[in-house]
Parts: C-alpha cells; structure tokens; sequence
C-alpha cells in the first residue's frame, strides 16, 4: 500500500489501483455521512478529484493518486458511508483505476514514509 | 433617538475603558481621502408620527386592491388571508430570529420549516421540497441550473406558456451559466410543443400550468418524451392555489416543481417578498440549492429537527455550492405554512373550488360583451381574452373607471405582438357586483 | 371580618430537595407540541367559506381526485400550535444575538405598521401605473436615500437577498466586460476570509475563484493582490469592514490596482451597518455593492429571510443595471420593464416584477426615522460597543487582532481554550444555557476556532454588562476546569444537543405517516 500527502492510499494489483483514505484522514473528517464516487468509465489524470467525502460540516475531495480509467466504484459507501470510519483501508475503498502510467505509483509514500509524514504533522 | 438606547454618559464610559479620547480613534483605519465630517446630505431624525405621515401620504397615493373590483392575476393573486396568519408571523420569537443555526433554540422555525416542506411536497405530489426560495422566477432559473448539473447537459427549452418574467429571469442566470435557452413562441395552448424542441443537449423542457394564459394542461405526455430523451420536466406553478383542484404536477412526471407560494398567506406586496416552492424526485436531492429541514433526535433521544445536508451549500461548499442561496423567504414560508394549516385539504379544495367558479361566472359575463373573445380553452381562476381595443389603454381606461381590469399581455411581453390580449383572474375575494362592475365599464371602453 | 380564609392562597414555596421528572413531558411553560400532520385534522378546516356555486366539470381528467394530505385546524387549535412553536426560539426582542455578519439589531415596530398599509401591502406589481404612482415614488425615495449614504450614481433595487445582490454585480460587471469586448477575463478574485456566498456566486455565473491571501493583521495582502492581478481578472469580490470586522485600511490602494488592471470592484455590504453615514463607498473606489436591508436598514430576519439587497453601481456599471428601472419626469414615476430605450444595456430582469417592495418600505422607515443624524450615530454607536466587548473580554479571551480598533464586530480565536479540552462550539452551547444567542462560530475560516461577536447599535449599556459578566463567568469556569459544564450543553434549552450525524445519513425531509396508518404517503 502506497500513500499520498493528502491522505489517500493506493492498493495496485497488475495495472489496476484501489484508492481510498487513511485511517488519519477518516479520523479527521468525522462521522462520514455522504460520498459520492466516480462513474465507471472516467478517465481521470493524477490529482483530479476522483471522489467526494462528506461530513455533516464539510465536505471534500478525493485526489486521484494515479493517472487512468475508472473500472470499479464502491456504490456501496452511498448506502452505508460509515465503512469509511469503520474500515477506511479496506471495505471504505471509492474506486479501482485502470492505470495509464503504473510507475507513478513509485513516486508515492510507503507505510514508513507516510508514517514519519504523519509523525511531522 | 427612540432606537439608540447608549446615553452621552454611557459612551463616555465606554469609551475610557476602551481607552480611546473619542469616537473618531475607532475609525483611525479608515483612510484620509474617506473621512468626512458632519452628516450626508439627508433630512433628519424624524418622530414616529411624522414618519407614519409622510409614508401613509405615499400609500394614499395608491390604489389598493381591496378598494375596487380586482382582476389582475398573471403571477401574484388576491385572496383572502385569516387574520391569525399575520398576528403569527409578528410573534418576536418568528419575527426576530434568523436561520435557525442553533437547533436547540430554533425548534419553533424548524419545525415550521419541516411542516412547509412536507406541505409542499404533498402539494405538488413530489417527494422532497426545500425550506424555500426567493419566489416562483428565482426557483425556476435555479430549477434550470439543477438540471444542467443533474443531466451534464446544457440546454432549456420555455413553452410558450411560462410567464415571461420566469423566462427572463431564468436567462439572465442561465446565460451567465453557460447554458443555452430557447423560448417558444407565446402561445395559449401548446405547452406539448417543446416536444419537438428536445435534443441530445437538453437538459430540461419547462412548461407551466397553468400557465400564462391561464390554460391547464396535463403534461403527462411532456413528461415521457422528456424522459425518453433523457432530459428532466421542470414544471412551473405560478398560482399554487390551483392545486386544490388541479392534478399535481408530481402526478404527471415533473422532476422538479418550480412555484410561487404567494397565494398562501402572503399577500400581493406590490410584488415582493413572495416565496418560492421547490419540489424535486428524492433521488435529486442532493442537487437541490437552498435549505433543508430534516428529522433527527437529540442528546436525550426526543425528536428534534435540523437543517442539514448542508454541504450542498454556499457557506460550505464556497465556490462549489449547489447555489449561492443563503437567506431565503423564511417568514413567507412561514405564512404559508400558518394559512395551508387553517384551510387544510378541505378548505384549500373549496377554496379552489371557488376560485375556478367566479372565474367561470366572469368568463360568462365578459362573453356577452362585444368586442371580446375568450381565448383560454380550460382555466382554473384566470383565462386570456381578446379584445376590439389595446388592452394596455383598456386598462387604463377601466383603471379611471374605478375598475382593476386584469393585466395586458403585452406588459409581460411587448414584442409578443399580442397587443390586443388581456389576461383576466377571478378569486374568491371577487363577488358577482364586482363583476356586473366590470362587464358594465368594459362595455363602455370597448363601444 | 371577612375574606379571611387563606385557602388557596400564595404562601412562600415549599423547601423541595429532589426536582422530580414529569409525568407527562411536559416541562411548565415549555410545552411539547406535535407536528400538524400528527393532530387528526384530516377532515378540518379553520376557514369558513361557502361551497362553490359552480362545478369544475369542464376540467374533466385535469381535476385532482387523490388525497393530498393536508390536514386543517380550527383557528384555536393553530394558535396554540404556532404559540408553543414559538416559545422554541431564542430572538432579539428576547435577548442579545450575537452574530456577527448578520447584523441581529432591533426591528422597529412601525416598519411593520407602514408595510401593512393598504396602498402599500394589497397593492398588485402589475396594475396600472398611474394607480400606484406612490409605490414608484416610494422605491425612488429608497433609492435616493441609498444612493446618497453610499456615494453611488445608480442603485438596483430588485434583487432579493445579499447573494442575489451579489449576483447582480457579478453580472452588471460580465456585461460591462461584454461590451468592451473583453471576454477574457474568466476569474474573481475573493479573499480567503470571504463569505462563502461571495466565491458560490463567481462560481455560479461561470468564474473561476482564486484567492487572496491575508496579512498577520487581517486585511488583503496588498503585493499577493497585485501578484494576482492580470488580463484574466474580471473583478476582486472585497468585503469592507471585512469578516475579521477591521476596516480595509488601503481599500482605496485596492480600488486602484484593480482598476489599473482593467477589473472591477465588487464590495460585499453586508458589514455596511459599521460605515454608514460616516463613510461612503463611492468614495473608496467601489464598482458595485450590495446591501442587506434586512442587516443595516432592520427589516426583520423572520427566520431566515425574506431579505432585500438592492445594488449601488458606479457610472461604469450602471448602464447595465437589472430592470425595472425606475425614472420620472413630467408625467410622474414610471417603472422601466424591458430593456429598450434608457435601459437598452441593461443585463435583463433578475426577478419577477420589481423586487423586495415589502422591505423597502420598512427599510425606508427606518431611514427616515434616524435620518443623516441618527444613521451616523447607529455606526458610531455600533463600533462602540464592539470595541466595548472588545475591550472587556479581551483579558480573558483571545482577540484575534488585539492590535487597534475592531469595527462593528469583535473577533475572538480559540487560542485562549487550548488546554482546557473546551471547543468553541461548547463554550457557545454554554452561551445558550446563560439566556444568549451564541456568536458566529468558525467563521471566518482564516481565524482558528473562529467567535465572531457583533452586539449592534441596538444594545443598551446594562443589556452589554450582562453579556460580558456572563462570557466572563463561562471563560473563568472554561479555565477552571468545569468542563462538563460545557461538554454537555445546553441542558437548559428546549432540547439538547440534536445528532446531526443521524440527520444527515438517513435524511428525513418530510413527514410520511406511520406504518399501518391508513393514511396513504405517496
């Protein structure tokens, strides 16, 4: 798993990313009572906004890690955005992009990087 | 000064333990050039006596509607208000507050807020309605806005039946929005006509009903064809009080419900504050602009209300807001909501149910003079005629006669070329002397 | 004698130690009062009128045959339904209302007399104009008035709240770029402490939104403005007294820059009431302002509007103005209703009819009851008691810019809770326990844990000592460690803190009648 500095994680399995946001950033946000994630088939370039989280006080966007197309989007977050509090790095995934350049994952943070990230804070 | 309760002495005071010599220290930030000294050139402090004067000369001046027979109608109506609607709304607890930030000691305006938007909903059979908007033109360019964002695409069709001020008024905000209008042609009785005008881009059609010419329409087939093209029915009710007897739009496929609340409890103000109604699909929720009202407990489990999905909105979503609405029509909604809860559905039916009788006795009379033609095919309280003269001068000529003879199209619309039409309206407050009055001098214009 | 049985009598009050919960809810005055549709008044009505004398059978298949769900109440029944919703609100006539930007001041009471009078109240926007030549002349007397305070040429007054006056000068400022041909110019500049109506309104007619940093002492940064400043710049959106209630010092250096660049001025008036008849934005260089005549001129706030925000426009603006205009001459006043002739520039019509004619003559009324005089001492009066608060919280709580006079508003960040495990948004539940309306909170955004305070000209002396004692008796009790005196607050209030969370998620925006009811919920 693979980190950006505004709190997204990237999971790559072959040339396809799970994007989601950290524990850190669902703790920041609050109770997660909306989100609304990409249409499937968007082609979206690194740091656009790929999805929208939501607060009852605020609301936010979801910079796309990678560069690529979108192939998958959890349609379940609009049911039950809880799991993004609940399981941020896992159930409260927003979506999986088909990436056009996979080595821009290289120049994300690794568990330890993001780590001391968050230590500087 | 009856308004400033700070004596000298009390500013003296006040001003020591700021620690400034005088007044002037606190305005030391604004620059030089701006300082002025003395007052503007205005009159003085005036008494509460001189001012109830000098304002009541101005109100003299006036013709009120309630003073002669009164058939103006085209977009703000007469009807008769209980006099608890406005004893309420001058309570200090509704008067004086503001937008209920604080829901633990606003319950009173939310929960009014929460009965208005139930109200609405159920009065125009759509399944969510906001806590207002300005009034019935302002909803319905926001309506257009909605749709662009709801559909992605970029286009409005107007029927010719949609009151010209909505139109303008939805332009000027649609154009500014990049998003492409097209009006019909002004016509009485082809609301199905934006059918033909739907394309690819068109992200809405708006038809009104009933609409300009007083004509209702049901819009079901306008609602399928729209939809079949992947567009949104944005319906338009200018005299929401037709829905006591009227199928509701909800009914007929609308997506979006834009009206004005006037006739509930408001009043005709010289044309504002009025209120609008905005109803949409609950699956649209999300991109509706202003305020809404919801349901939910507080710290001790008892029911409460808020204003909530707030992140729609302009003080926190700033530059991506759904809308730039803030303070909307709040004590508006509120008389609304006081009047359609002392008429309830049966008071509202026979209301309306009135309302469309004296506008069937009026239609009778005006038939039997010469020089007139009734153009409006179905009708609720108001319906078009054409007449032998220009209805502007027949207006002012009936105004002299001590007759408020309804509106002349062409003052909505002067290039319409419809000169000669006049738009006509019967409510409740009018009694068969004011329309024996009318048919006698319109009579005696038209010979 | 007589008359001398004491039964039933007032004596002194029993000594009670427990306080015992009711038995019905009900809690004295406060009364619990359900929502209309939960009344049985399916079958009522509380207006009297006879059946109608004609049938609606030639509207055949158009005529509503379903239930709409509107329950009715006998007039008795409303009274008390609206009474006790009532006595849920906190107001101004009951207690300071603090919020700052919103300008909470006393409502005169004959403003509503004078918008109630028939010639002004129960006339229609489209009869004749020669029958309300009055109502003409009223709005040309507003104008007159506003044109004078601000030092502008021109005012629009059919705009019908703040955001919607903010529109019309984005769109005045469009069209005078349009007709230069300078269609280049695509962004508004907003500083980073605006209200959130002003970058939703760039946004809303098509601009981008860039914004401007601040100084440490809370104004416009004066070289990231000019950095900023290009041919793409359509207009700087500056409010003036800012949000961090402190006059722009070099607002008219801002005016000039913006200028020589070739955009526009747009000034947010919503902090007017600081300012006016003592300083005239037409002298600062200002393009285009908006007014809230519910904020400076006492139109009631009602709940949350209507409102009113007519826009003044500088001689470069004012061709473009919305219709209706208003003009006189021989014949007497008439309303302008199309863009022809005088108005042929004009950006088209924002509003059915001519706007807000309820608030202009209650903001009208106001006016004329202060006159220059009086509206002069409503600033003067208004900064006073800020600074006042300013001055008497300041050693307890943390002024966000202690450094010179606040205007209309004092500023407070949270610096002074740190530590204490108290947010801002406790210490103003606690407020509402004391009798107070809280201020405005966490806004502006450039102001951590922002307490926004604007008491208005409308306070008196011992109403501004009895809000001070009680800030400063939270403050020590915050610093004191009685943190659950405002963890759990208000425990005072008709209800207790409400779980927005819940309202949020599963959104209830209507009421629908219960499961098995055999009242049908579309």
């Amino acid at each position: 798993m693979r980190f950006t500095k505004d709190h997204e994680w990237v999971s790559v399995a072959g040339d396809v990313a799970t994007v989601g946001i950290t524990q850190y950033a669902a703790e920041q946000l609050g109770d997660v009572v909306f989100v609304e994630v990409p249409d499937v088939g968007k082609t979206l370039n690194k740091g656009d906004s790929l999805a929208v989280v939501e607060s009852v006080k605020a609301a936010s966007d979801v910079y796309a890690p990678v560069s690529g197309e979108v192939v998958e989007a959890n349609g379940s977050l609009s049911v039950t955005p809880e799991t993004v509090n609940a399981e941020p790095t896992g159930g409260g995934w927003f979506a999986k992009v088909k990436m056009s350049d996979p080595s821009q994952v290289d120049g994300l943070m690794d568990q330890a990087a993001y780590d001391a990230y968050l230590a500087s804070l | 000064m009856r308004y400033l309760p700070l004596s000298a002495e009390d500013r003296a005071e006040m001003l020591a333990i700021i620690g400034a010599k005088s007044i002037d220290d606190l305005f030391v930030d604004v620059p030089q050039a701006a300082r002025r000294s003395g007052t503007v050139d205005l009159p003085g402090f005036k008494s509460e006596l001189e001012v109830e004067r000098a304002l009541t000369a101005l109100s003299n001046k006036n013709v009120p509607a309630g003073s002669v027979p009164f058939f103006c109608g085209a977009g703000a109506y007469k009807h008769h208000v209980p006099a608890t609607v406005d004893h309420i709304i001058q309570r200090s607890e509704f008067l004086t507050s503001y937008t209920p930030y604080q829901p633990e000691i606003a319950q009173g305006t939310l929960q009014v807020l929460f009965e208005f938007q139930t109200q609405v909903a159920n009065l125009t059979g759509m399944e969510v309605a906001n806590a207002s908007m300005y009034d019935g033109s302002t909803a319905t360019a926001e309506a257009l806005l909605m749709a662009q964002r709801v559909t992605k695409r970029n286009k409005a069709v107007f029927s010719g039946g949609v009151h010209p001020h909505y139109v303008h008024s939805a332009e000027t905000l649609a154009h500014a929005a990049q998003m492409k209008t097209v009006a019909l042609k002004a016509a009485i009785d082809a609301e199905a006509a934006v059918i033909d005008a739907i394309d690819a881009d068109t992200a809405c059609v708006v038809v009104q009903t009933p609409n300009v010419f007083g004509t209702a329409t049901d819009v079901s087939k306008i609602a399928e064809a729209a939809h079949a093209a992947g567009a949104l029915l944005v319906v338009v009710v200018t005299e929401v009080m037709s829905l006591g007897l009227l199928k509701a739009p909800g009914a007929m496929g609308a997506d979006i419900v834009a009206a004005e609340g006037q006739s509930i409890g408001v009043g005709l103000n010289f044309g504002g504050p009025y209120v609008g109604l905005f109803a949409a699909r609950e699956k649209l929720t999300r991109q509706m602009p202003g305020r809404l009202c919801g349901e939910t407990v507080d710290a001790d489990g008892r029911r409460g209300f808020v204003l909530t999905l707030s992140t729609r909105e302009q003080h926190i979503r700033r530059d991506k807001a759904t809308s730039n609405i803030c303070t909307n029509s709040g004590l508006c909604a509120l008389a609304f909501n006081i009047h359609m809860s002392l008429l309830g559905e049966k008071g509202l039916r026979r209301v309306a149910e009135v309302n469309h009788a004296n506008a069937r006795k009026l239609k009778d009379a005006l038939s039997s003079v010469k020089g007139v033609e009734v153009l409006t095919p179905r009708f609720f309280n108001e319906f078009a005629v054409k007449l032998s003269k220009p209805a502007a001068a027949v207006v002012e000529a009936l105004a002299k006669k001590g007759v408020l003879g309804g509106v002349p199209y062409s003052r909505l619309d002067p290039d319409a070329g419809l000169d000669d039409v006049l738009l006509v309206a019967a409510t409740e407050v009018v009694t068969d002397a004011d329309i024996e009055t009318f048919k006698t001098r319109l009579s005696e214009v038209l010979a | 004698m007589s008359g001398m049985s004491n039964v039933g009598r007032p004596t002194r009050p029993n000594e009670v130690e427990t306080r015992p919960a009711t038995l019905t809810g009900g809690r004295g005055l406060l009364q619990d009062e359900p929502l209309i549709f939960e009344l049985n008044g399916w079958e009522k009505t509380g207006v009297d009128i006879a059946d109608a004398e004609l049938d609606a059978s030639d509207l055949g298949d158009l005529v509503r045959r379903d239930p709409i769900d509107l329950p009715g109440l006998s007039e008795p029944e409303a009274m008390r339904h609206y009474v006790r919703l009532s006595q849920k609100n906190h107001a101004i006539d009951l207690a300071l209302y603090p919020l700052g930007s919103c300008t909470m001041k006393h409502n005169p009471r004959l403003n509503e007399k004078m918008a109630r009078l028939p010639g002004i109240g129960d006339v229609h926007p489209l009869q004749p104009q020669s029958t309300v030549q009055g109502a003409i002349e009223l709005m040309d007397q507003l104008a007159h008035w506003l044109k004078t305070l601000t030092g502008m040429p021109a005012v629009a007054l059919s705009p019908k709240a703040g955001a919607h006056g903010e529109l019309c000068g984005l769109l005045a400022i469009h069209a005078a770029h349009d007709a230069k041909g300078d269609t280049a110019r695509r962004v508004v500049l907003v500083p980073t402490s605006a209200h959130g109506t002003n970058p939703a309104t760039a946004a809303f007619v098509g601009y981008a939104v860039r914004e401007i940093a601040q100084t440490e002492d809370g104004r416009v940064d004066l070289a990231d403005l000019e950095a900023k400043l290009g041919p793409d710049i359509a207009a700087i959106m500056v409010t003036n007294p800012n949000t961090c209630g402190l006059f722009e010092r070099d607002v008219i250096e801002i005016a000039r820059l913006a200028h020589a660049a070739g955009a526009y001025f747009y000034c947010d008036g919503a902090n007017f009431n600081a300012i006016v008849g003592r300083v005239r934005p037409g002298d600062l260089g200002v393009d285009a302002m908006h007014i809230n005549l519910h904020k400076t001129f006492s139109t009631p706030h009602g709940g949350g509007g209507p409102g009113a925000g007519p826009v003044v426009l500088s001689e470069a603006l004012a061709p473009y103005a919305p219709t209706p205009w208003v003009t006189h001459g021989p014949d007497g006043f008439k309303l302008i209703e199309d863009a022809t002739g005088v108005a042929a520039q004009s950006f088209g019509r924002m509003c059915a009819f001519q706007g807000q004619m309820g608030m202009y003559v209650r903001a009208l009324s106001y006016m004329m009851s202060h006159g220059s005089d009086g509206l002069k001492q409503v600033a003067e009066d208004a900064v006073l008691n800020a600074n006042y608060i300013k001055a008497r919280l300041a050693d307890l709580m943390s002024p966000a810019f202690p450094d010179g006079p606040c205007m209309h508003e004092a500023l407070f960040d949270d610096h002074w809770l740190e530590g204490t495990g108290i947010t801002t948004l406790d210490f103003a539940k606690a407020m509402i326990d004391e009798g107070f309306h809280p201020m405005t909170m966490y806004f502006p955004l450039v102001v951590h844990g922002a307490m926004l305070i604007e008491p208005t000209e409308t306070e008196s002396k011992h109403e501004l000592d009895r809000f001070i004692e009680a800030l400063r008796a939270l403050a020590q009790a915050a610093k004191a460690g009685d943190v659950d005196r405002f963890k759990g607050a208000p425990f005072y209030a008709p209800l207790r803190r409400l779980d927005e969370t819940r309202a949020a998620r599963a959104p209830k925006l209507r009421w629908t009648a219960p499961q098995g009811s055999n009242l049908a919920a579309e």
